[in-house]
């Protein structure tokens, strides 16, 4: 059986009176959701843009950005999902100023079904966490998931590592339900494919 | 059930989407495919790797200087 779950329908987010509190003025309430999310903002937009420093520009940026326009947060979403898609929204944008020559969007490079269909049929074993230390693996993991268009990238970023719910990451990229899950499917299968390079059971009985 | 309508269903079955008929499916096609076995463990497995790992560490330290940064360019606009 799958471990992973989706998170159960809450009742009134704790999130929800101190947004109230901040549009009113109350400037520790509004600290409070910087503690709370800028991590995970600094995060997903390391993955997004693969560059430290932008990262750190656009997590400032965009909690700069969810400050002045506090306003017009209408509690339609979740506090989380909004403060999320303007820190996509920044990301994109720095990766379009970096590569001027090129077009960078949700859309690139996701039209193809290259590498999302199954070559490698290894089990992997032992599992990768017997098999490299923890510098090595987080190194492994970095490196396949920059290989990613972006467009995968982001999906993957936000159903599987910080754990949004398919609508939630619909919402922070702008994307229907559906394009979503088509995404988010092709995006595991292609990093199942890279992965499998490294983490494939070794064939004992091959000369070395 | 073939391998196709497998792999089409398989983001489902990990976000556990799927009716209890189509589960019963999938357990009754990797029972006699060894590929389907084999890519919907290494999927999890997948999934599970980079669940379990942080790839971007932010330390404390980093952690400190964001916050401040944020909250006194926050803090100007007022
Ligand atoms: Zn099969």
């Amino acid at each position: 059986m799958p471990a992973i779950q989706s998170p159960a329908t809450e009742e009134i987010h704790p999130d929800v009176a101190l947004v109230e509190r901040a549009k009113a003025g109350d400037t520790a309430a509004f600290e409070q959701l910087v503690r709370q999310y800028e991590r995970q903002i600094f995060r997903v937009a390391q993955h997004i843009t693969q560059n430290r420093e932008d990262a750190e520009d656009i997590t400032q940026d965009a909690f700069l950005k969810a400050y002045e326009k506090l306003d017009q947060f209408q509690g339609n979403s979740k506090f989380s999902t909004w403060l999320v898609r303007i820190a996509v929204n920044e990301s994109l944008m720095r990766l379009r100023k970096r590569k001027t020559s090129k077009t960078v969007s949700m859309d690139q490079d996701v039209q193809t079904d290259e590498g999302s269909i199954p070559r490698d049929f290894a089990e992997w074993r032992p599992n990768p966490e017997q098999q490299y230390n923890q510098a090595e693996l987080a190194d492994i993991l970095r490196k396949t998931i920059q290989g990613l268009p972006p467009g995968f990238r982001s999906v993957f970023t936000l159903r599987d590592v910080e754990n949004l719910s398919t609508e939630e990451t619909a919402e922070a990229l702008g994307l229907s339900v559906p394009a979503v899950k088509s995404r988010l499917l092709r995006a595991r299968l292609q990093l199942r494919e890279r992965l499998s390079r490294y983490f494939r059971k070794k064939q004992e009985d091959q000369p070395a | 059930m073939n391998c196709t309508d497998l792999l089409s269903h398989l983001s489902d079955y990990f976000d556990e989407q799927l009716s209890p008929r189509l589960l019963d499916e999938i357990r009754t096609h990797t029972a006699g495919c060894q590929h389907c076995k084999v890519v919907l463990d290494t999927t999890h497995q997948t999934i599970e790797v980079y669940k379990g790992n942080e790839i971007y560490e932010v330390s404390d330290e980093l952690r400190e200087r964001l916050h401040t940064a944020i909250m006194s360019k926050c803090l100007a606009k007022k």
